[in-house]
This record gives structure tokens, sequence and C-alpha cells, in this order.
């Protein structure tokens, strides 16, 4: 199944398209106003891009230098090649402690990993303490955005959600009620828990320490409750300095939801005492991106969402139709370094407007990046055949002069000839879905211009040597 | 100044008249350009397909078509974008880096190599104003919501000019129209329902003209204009400053 395929099941419900546009629409024009205020924009998200470009090429000292500052500072660090080395790390980390119950805040990587499943298949309680998460969790959904996980539902889904988790009263859809619901269920899972695991937002080489950003508060709790944090982390996570995190929390939450900064900016150095904290750093297909470089920059992302509230495919399709961890434009660029034959679909999924790569406060050239996907995904033969041949064909009609022009004759006449329910069948003619064709002229441009009288004469164009 | 008309294909064989008011917008404000005859297309719907080595011929034809020409001006920007920045795929040769420095869409040829930015005449309607992604985004012939509040931008400048004549402010100032070439069919879905809200925001403000300087955009609109029979009439831009200049 391809996105097309999937995006056309979300746009059944025109109403529910209506409203999932409008309310990343909202979120977009937040990060607009937050923009606009700060002048200095543009010189930050080009100094976050240098940071970043800079800490890709120098990834592995980088790396290797953050390791050995947070070994310093007492917390246990551990590699990870791919997701299920992740995994294993982190149930050996839990049964160590004899501890059965984990409580967990946002991370886009434990769902790429697919923690959850794994962890609960091999006997621990593991609780989203998230608000969107747990809903989703409730729910047995992947996230539909990287910052709204449940930005699919309306308040009245969370309500039916909430009524058969958390026994609230039925059809019950205020959202200060819900929440309260909610706060109250995960009050006594955070009380309870044994192990906190948290994503990173940013670890900087230099101190070995971690930084969180939450709204919500969820990881200090989490953490500062269990004898034992585990944050997990992409390679990509790493900055060099203390001092350049700051570039970083500006445009992070003002990119995201369009607020100055999240409410909590959480840094995690050290465990404290009697406690303990490990470090998980993986790569999971990252090095392999590291090493294309025409998509080296996708590892730049900072997952603020961005690219998705502005994309107007993302909001008129919905973040499951790309069925990736990480959807929208940043995830079709990321998507097929990971399985080029499952996700040949997605760099298709964009009209290449380019408003992805203006949003991005880290400079990715998403756009651009779609395209060139676009030509691997040609070369390897993972776009559909019926595309790749009617290609081939229109490129030899189209370096040929008369041919185009034959061809062109051709098919108008064809088109004033034709019955209208032929022409705009809509089993073989998609545009005719919700389109008109062009009514065809009788005569074209060129068939016009050759009758009019000549200016001056035109320079001879040279022939091929 | 030699200046070459570049009509792209599927203007040549379903807008004529968008050709026609460009060679004659043109003419009107000094500059008599050619349509060297032998042109076909920039390559762009094959590129955008994945197939961009099936469309190296054409971008070799084109660039044999008009680099003896100081300019060549098309009423698309997309086209433009596409020869300015896809035809990296070629070698580099004196004739290829010429073509594509000299590619410019009309409105662009029209603001920064005629330097005009008012023209005398008038179009008493409520306009509204398409901005093509590629001319904006790509080209930077406007002024960007992701990086601006302010809407300014090389056509809007040229419509203001125009006596009696009323642009509409819409919600979205700058969203895709959806129509991204082979996407119109093969995401038809969501191409048409992008189309159905650029269209709706145009209703609801009050256009009585759809323009812009894309007609690629303009071909997807006009279908949906069409098939939902709304009272907008969708113009090129060429045909509307084509018609009011003397």
């Amino acid at each position: 199944m391809n996105h097309a395929i999937r995006a056309d099941k979300f746009l059944l419900d025109a109403d529910r398209t209506t409203w999932h546009d409008e309310t990343l629409w909202f979120v977009r024009e937040k990060r607009d106003k937050a923009v606009y205020g700060v002048p200095e924009f543009q010189e930050l998200r080009e100094l976050a891009s240098q940071i970043k470009n800079h800490t890709l090429s120098r990834l592995d000292l980088y790396l290797q230098e953050f390791e050995a500052a947070a070994q310093a500072n007492g917390v246990h660090v551990h590699w990870a090649a791919d997701a299920a080395e992740h995994n294993a790390i982190i149930l050996d980390i839990i049964r160590q402690q004899g501890a059965t119950r984990v409580v967990k805040s946002k991370s886009m990587l434990t769902e790429e990993c697919h923690l959850n499943p794994y962890l609960i298949q091999h006997g621990i309680e593991v609780v989203d303490t998230d608000l969107g998460e747990r809903i989703i969790q409730f729910r047995d959904e992947a996230p539909s955005h990287i910052v709204l996980p449940a930005i699919h539902l309306k308040k009245e889904d969370v309500g039916d959600t909430f009524h058969t988790h958390l026994g609230t009263t039925k059809g019950e859809s205020d959202p200060q009620r819900l929440t309260e619901a909610a706060r109250q269920h995960l009050r006594a899972k955070f009380l309870a828990g044994q192990v906190a695991i948290s994503g990173v937002n940013f670890a900087i080489a230099e101190t070995g320490g971690v930084v969180v950003c939450t709204n919500e508060g969820n990881a200090d709790l989490g953490v500062n409750l269990a004898q034992v944090h585990i944050a997990a982390m992409g390679i990509e996570k790493i900055i060099p300095r203390l001092t350049d995190l700051g570039v970083f929390t500006r445009l992070l939450a003002r990119s995201a939801t369009g607020q100055p900064v999240t409410t909590y900016t959480s840094h995690f150095t050290k465990p404290a005492p009697g406690k303990e904290m490990h470090i998980v750093i993986v790569d999971n297909g990252r090095t392999q991106q590291l090493g294309r470089p025409d998509f080296r920059a996708s590892l730049k992302c900072i997952r603020c969402g961005a690219c998705m509230n502005t994309c107007p495919v993302y909001r008129r399709s919905g973040g499951h139709s790309y069925d990736f961890t990480v959807p929208g434009p940043i995830g079709a660029i990321l998507s097929p370094n990971i399985d080029m034959k499952k996700h040949a679909s997605l760099p298709f999924a964009s009209t290449l407007c380019g408003s992805c790569t203006d949003v991005c406060p880290v400079k990715i050239d998403i756009h651009t990046q779609l395209y060139k996907w676009r030509q691997v995904l040609g070369e390897a033969n993972e776009i559909p055949a019926s595309k790749k041949w009617g290609m081939k064909f229109m490129g030899r009609v189209l370096a040929s002069t008369r041919v185009y022009g034959l061809g062109g004759q051709f098919a108008r006449r064809a088109l004033r000839l034709l019955p209208h329910g032929l022409t705009h069948a809509t089993s073989f003619n998609a545009w005719a879905v919700a389109r008109e064709l062009p009514a065809p002229p009788k005569q074209s441009f060129r068939e016009w211009y050759a009758k009019q009288p000549q200016p001056a004469p035109q320079p001879q164009p040279k022939l091929p040597a | 100044m030699k200046v070459a008309l570049f009509v792209p294909c599927y203007i040549d064989q379903f807008y004529p008249q968008v050709g026609i008011a460009t060679l004659q917008l043109l003419e009107k404000l000094g500059v008599t350009a050619h349509f060297p005859a032998q042109q076909t297309c920039c390559g762009q719907p094959l590129a955008n397909s994945g197939c961009e080595r099936d469309a190296l011929p054409i971008y070799q034809h084109f660039v044999q078509t008009f680099q003896d020409y100081d300019y060549v001006v098309a009423p698309s920007g997309s086209c433009v974008y596409h020869v300015r920045k896809h035809f990296d795929k070629l070698d580099q040769t004196a004739a290829v880096q010429h073509v594509r420095g000299a590619a410019y869409d009309l409105i662009d040829f029209i603001s920064t190599v005629l330097k005009v930015d008012t023209l005398p005449g008038a179009f008493p309607h409520k306009v509204g104003l398409h901005l093509s992604c590629h001319g904006q985004r790509g080209l930077h012939q406007a002024n960007e919501s992701e990086m601006t509040p302010v809407r300014d931008g090389q056509l809007r400048r040229l419509l203001a000019s125009l006596d009696g004549i009323e642009l509409t402010h819409l919600n979205r100032n700058d969203e895709c129209c959806g129509f991204g070439g082979t996407f119109c069919v093969s995401e038809a879905g969501i191409s048409a329902r992008m189309g159905q809200d650029r269209v709706a925001d145009h209703v609801l403000n009050g256009t009585q003209v759809l323009t812009g300087s894309d007609m690629s955009c303009l071909m997807h609109l006009e279908g949906i204009v069409r098939r939902a029979k709304m009272p907008i009439r969708v113009m090129h831009a060429a045909e509307i400053l084509n018609g009011v200049v003397a």
C-alpha cells in the first residue's frame, strides 16, 4: 500500500480532514508569529545549520568526547548499532535492577526501535507519561506527529478512550476534566516507577550532559522519582558545547509550537547520590545516511515538527499515511534510507513546494532531498512501471520537435472529438476525478505563431557538434 | 537584446492565448521576442517523477534551442526554476551555464531586467493572486510567509499599479495549490483537495478573477473551478497585463 492509498482513506472523512488541516495550520501560524518576533531568526537558523554541519563532519570525535565526559560524571554509556541492540541493552538494565515498572517520557527513538512492545513482551509494564503518548498507548496506535503524537484525535475520541481505560464518564469531552483524569492516573504510575526512560533533545559533548525539552515536566517527574534513569539518543543528537545549546532552544519551541521556549528544559548530567544514570547511544541506520552525501543533512533534524505543520500534504493526509515513525517531509527523506522498497512512495508524496525547507530551523534542504530521492528510486526501479515507461516514452517525444508537434495535434483533436464521458473517465484519468481537462484549442501556440508575419530574422541556433 | 520566448509544452498545446499574450505584452514593453520553433519542453515532468536520466536529451535539446539568445522568457516560473536549478545534471559547458542564467519567468523578466514595476491601465475587478511555489520560494519573486508577514512581490506590485483593481486578501497567502506535476495524478486525492481548499479561500474572500504567473498551477485550479462551476474566471497574469496595456 502506498501513501496515496492511505491518504485517500484519510480524505474520506472530509470534515475531519478540514479539522486536521486547520488545527495544524493554526500551529504553523503560531510559529510564524513567534518567528516574526525575533528579528535575528534567520541568522539563528544559519548558525544552527552550521553548528550541525560542523558536528556531523566530526561526529565520531564528538561522540567520543561525549562518552568520556559522561563517564567522568559517573554515567554508564552504552552503544547500540541497531534497534535490537538498543532494546536488549535497556531490558538488561531493567532486569539488573529487578524492576518491572517503567515510566517513559517522550522519545521518538524508542518508537523507532519499537521498545514498548519489546519490553511488554518481556514482562515489563511500560507507561508513557506524555499525555499525547499515553492516549495513543491506550489506543495501541503509533504517533501521527513527532511533537503532537495524538493530533489525529479529537477531544471526543480522547473522551471515548479515557472512558474505556480510565473510567471517565461516557461522553465526557471536556479537556480540563479529561486532563485531570490523566493526571490522577499518571501520578500513581510516576510514584510506582522504578526505571525512567527518556529521550534526548541535545547531548553536549563538552559536558557529557543530556538535555530533554518537555511541556509537561513528565521527564523530570519520572527521572527524579525512579531509581534509574535511562536516556536513549541517536548519534546525531550531539552538539559540541553548552554555549551552543541556546541557539537550538531558541529555535526549537518557536518552530515546533510557537512558544518562546518549552516549559521545561531539563539538564541531566550526573546521577543523584545512590541512583544510576545510563545513556544509550544508537546508530540504527544513521551512519548509513551520514554516508550519503545528498542526504547527510537530514541528520541535522532537531525533531521540531515544523515541516509537518506546514506541509499541505501532511495536513490533509494525516501522519499515519506515511507509515513510518517520523512522518511528513522529514520522514519522507529519512525513511528510504531505512527501507527503500517499503517507503518508495514517500518522496513522491509532495508537490515540492519548498515550504518545509523554509520553516526548517536547521535549514535542511528537505524538498531538494525529496527530489534527489526520487532519482535514486527511479534508478533503483522502485517507481511504478507505468510511470517509468510512460516517462521514457515522453522523453523520446519531447526530445524531438516533430514528434512532439504531431503528438500534440493528435491529443488535442482526440480531446475535442471524443465524448466528455470518455476523456473524463475516472477509471483511467485520475485528473478528472475532481477537475475538468483544459478545453482543447483548435490550434497550438506554435501553429498560430507560424501564421504570423515574422519579425526580424531569428539568430540561427547552433546545431550540435 | 536577443530574447527568445519559451512556451512550455502544456501552454503551447492547451493555452495558446497565454503564449500570445506573453509575446504581445513583451512587444508593448519594447521587446521583440522570437519563438524558436524547434523548442519542446524543459523536461521537468520526467525529472520530478524520478526519471532525470530520461530527461537529459530534453535538457540538451533545450540548451541547443536557446543558447544563442541573451534571455529566454517563459510564462511559467516552474519551468524556469527547473532549468536554473536542475540543469546542473548536464556537463556545465559555457552554453549550459549561459542558458541556465538566461532563463527568466515573464514577470521576473519584466521586473528585474526591464525594471518595470508599474503599468498604465485599468482592471476594475477583484483579483486573487495565486503565488506559484517555484516562482515564490524557488525564484524569490515574492516574500514568503515562512519569513515575513509582509505580502510583497513582483506580480503583486504590477497588478496593484492597475487602476480600479482590488487584490483579494487571502487567509493563506502562499499555500501550494497541489498541482505538483505528476503529483496531480499519482496523489490525485490530496492534489484535488489542496486545489479545492485553495479555490475556497478565493471564493470566501471574494475573488472574481484568479490569476498568477504560472499556468501549471492555474490549469489545475481552473479544472477545479470549472468542475465545481464556480463564478471565478482564471486568467494568466500575461493575459490581464496584455489586455490593459495599450
